[in-house]
């Protein structure tokens, strides 16, 4: 990018960051946290002949991976067009 | 009409289907042969994706992993769709508005050194090459199996398939080869799924199914398989581990892995522009998750079937005579990956865990070990035999495994030649080639890439799954730190880059060899590779992880001791941040 372009560039790239880490921390507490870590503290919730920290584990996470790109995506396109960065 | 002409049927069919997509899309200019010239749309992009990440390992193997350590192994599930998040946030959108064809090429010319891109055109081979060699490996114990032949005849006829549309087509070949056999492949693997799924638990849908009630017992099935399983010694299929130290980095390693193999990375260089890049992340874990959220169905409800199959009447009762075993075990044991030796002389087939817990208990039964060995790796292809289902759905098995296979290599095989004739060749021994001097050169670098893991395939350094940690391991530990602290880092000059990539590498190398012997030959570990000896309890599967973690730190060490990149590079960070003026992926 020239020097002189018309939108906030930083402010763009800090609204980026901001999506991203929020989306890396449901990411991270729904496969190493409810699946991995914190499956002991969710043991009391049954599902289908075990607990949800299995169904995090085995599908949850899976469905929750998704939702969270899709998420992101959305959103940044979104964001794109706020900054005036998005393509024509 | 006999299985084998059905097979026969299947397979042909299916591979005619990919060789006249592949030549009807034969490629013109080096654009198309690399990107597809730039014009995929995110959700065709998204199936060839799907295609060209679930391999021989997803396809064949996984279930059969999760069937036997089953909540353990839950690992590969999360590990290998976990990346995409990675991919969609971290890599994909900048390198598609960088706009260049290679992984190499990005890390060259981020970090402004030649040794650079060298570095990562070796990280790139490495990681991919090994990971070709248990596809062809797969692809050859699928033939031989299917077709009836010779293993290494098995292996030759998937090389041959792989060359021709792999060479011949290029990567526009390739794409809309892949979206065929993606539609292949997920047939295959759910339409007996959902067969096994209705027989036990009346839910059409397994991944349902896998939580609902046992139509016989009436018990929800995950419960009714503890059961039959813990009656035998084995250990609770749903049980926690101890071990969630080395869990969550062997998830990690797999999901750093899946975000840094240049395979699929390249895959985001072919859609028009940076937001399909975003789409096309996501449309890819849709389509990997139509399987990945089957595989643990198929996984448990297998293992529950071989389990009523061995002991029809209970686990209480005695298992079945081995005169009357179904045909199937007769078939796999033609292949030498079902084995049962008759321990105690009674003619039936006892199948139980040989662990010290449960002797008291076998002997009282007058069982003298554990009599069936089943190869875990013929069990999504065994699958429909074992649940009685009609012939065609085993041809269509076959058709879809190596489709999973084939789909891998040939897609590892286009990163591997691009790496060879773009990086290596024009990029640094002969920038004047002619294009069509670089198209020729591509072309005889996949053959000879072919050739090596062909040759590799028959001649396997270990078993599938350690030469694919290792893929895994590289990736992680090489490219990924790399590739992200190129775009989220201004501060990171080539000094550290370079200095980062070689410490991640060596040290995961490192870990992996002093286990699993030296260049995976065998005797040469330094240590047995058993829990007890592993640092802190980190299996050298998981060792990528901390591989990434030691690339990042000596990259910013390396790189705030010394100076900081030229203003220039500085720019070209900032530019691939902003998605606007993206064009078509171009050459320089």
């Amino acid at each position: 990018m020239s020097a002189g372009h018309s939108y906030d560039a930083e402010a763009y790239w800090k609204a980026n960051l901001r999506l991203i880490f929020g989306s890396l921390i449901v990411w991270a507490l729904v496969s190493y946290g409810f699946a991995i870590l914190l499956r002991p503290m969710l043991a009391g919730i049954p599902i289908g002949g075990t607990d949800l920290g299995f169904w995090f584990a085995q599908q949850g996470s899976i469905l929750t991976f998704i939702a969270l790109i899709f998420h992101y995506a959305w959103r940044m396109n979104k964001i794109d067009e706020k900054f005036g960065v998005h393509e024509e | 009409m006999s299985q084998f002409a059905i097979n026969i049927m299947f397979v042909g069919g299916s591979f005619l289907l990919y060789i006249a997509i592949a030549i009807w899309a034969k490629a013109g200019s080096t654009s198309d042969f690399y990107v597809a010239g730039g014009g995929v749309h995110p959700i065709t992009n998204g199936a060839a994706i799907g295609a060209d990440w679930m391999s021989a390992a997803s396809f064949i193997s996984m279930a059969g992993l999760i069937a036997a350590g089953g909540y353990a192994n839950s690992t590969f599930l999360m590990g290998w769709t976990g990346g995409y998040v990675l991919l969609a946030m971290l890599l994909a959108p900048y390198l598609r508005k960088f706009g260049k064809f290679t992984v190499p090429e990005f890390i060259g010319d981020r970090f402004y050194s030649k040794n650079a891109r060298l570095v990562a055109v070796v990280c790139l081979i490495v990681a991919s090459v090994t990971y070709v060699i248990g596809q062809m490996a797969g692809a050859g114990v699928a033939f031989s199996r299917f077709l009836e032949v010779d293993s290494t005849l098995g292996l030759m006829i998937a090389a041959v398939v792989v060359f021709i549309y792999a060479v011949m087509g290029g990567m526009k070949g390739i794409t809309y080869t892949q979206v065929a056999q993606y539609c292949v492949l997920i047939v295959a693997y759910t339409i007996p799924a959902v067969f096994i799924s209705l027989q036990l638990t009346g839910n059409p849908i397994p991944g349902l199914g896998l939580f609902s009630t046992h139509v016989d017992s009436g018990m929800p099935i995950l419960d009714k398989l503890n059961q039959v399983i813990t009656d035998l010694g084995f250990n609770e299929y749903t049980a926690d581990i101890d071990n969630k130290l080395n869990m969550v980095l062997f998830t990690l390693s797999l999901m750093i892995g899946t975000a840094g193999l240049p395979h699929v990375i390249i895959r985001f260089f072919t859609v028009p522009k940076v937001a399909d890049a975003r789409w096309s992340a996501g449309w890819a874990l849709v389509f990997i998750a139509l399987l990945y959220l089957t595989a643990p169905a198929v996984a448990s409800m297998a293992r529950l079937n071989l389990m009523t199959t061995i002991y029809p009447d209970g686990t209480a009762a005695e298992p079945i005579q081995y005169d009357e075993r179904p045909n199937w075990i007769k078939e796999w044991e033609v292949t030498g990956l079902i084995q049962f030796t008759d321990k105690n002389e009674d003619g039936r087939i006892q199948l139980y865990n040989d662990s010290e817990a449960f002797a008291p208990t076998a002997e009282a039964r007058g069982w003298n070990g554990n009599e069936l060995v089943v190869n875990r790796d013929i069990l999504v292809l065994a699958n429909p035999e074992i649940a009685n289902l009609p012939g065609w759905v085993i041809g269509l098995i076959a058709a879809g495994g190596l489709a999973a296979a084939l789909s891998t290599a040939a897609g590892l095989l286009l990163a591997i030649s691009s790496a060879v004739s773009h990086d290596l060749i024009k990029g640094s021994i002969n920038p004047a080639i002619s294009e069509k001097g670089e198209l020729l050169a591509a072309r005889i670098s996949m053959a000879v890439a072919i050739v090596v893991a062909t040759w590799l395939g028959a001649n396997p350094p270990g078993f599938a799954a350690q030469v694919v940690a290792l893929a895994f391991g590289i990736a992680a530990a090489s490219l990924f730190p790399a590739l992200m602290m190129g775009i989220f880092s201004k501060r990171v000059n080539n000094k550290g880059a370079i200095a980062g990539m070689l410490t991640g590498l060596a040290f995961t190398l490192a870990y992996i060899f002093v286990y699993k012997g030296w260049l995976f030959i065998p005797g040469t570990n330094n240590l047995a590779d058993t829990p007890e000896n592993w640092v802190l309890g980190i299996s050298p599967l998981s060792i990528g992880a901390v591989g990434a973690i030691v690339n990042f730190a000596v990259a910013f060490i390396v790189s705030n001791a010394t100076e900081e990149p030229p203003v220039e590079i500085q720019e070209l960070v900032e530019s691939v941040r902003y998605p606007r003026g993206a064009g078509q992926a171009t050459d320089h």
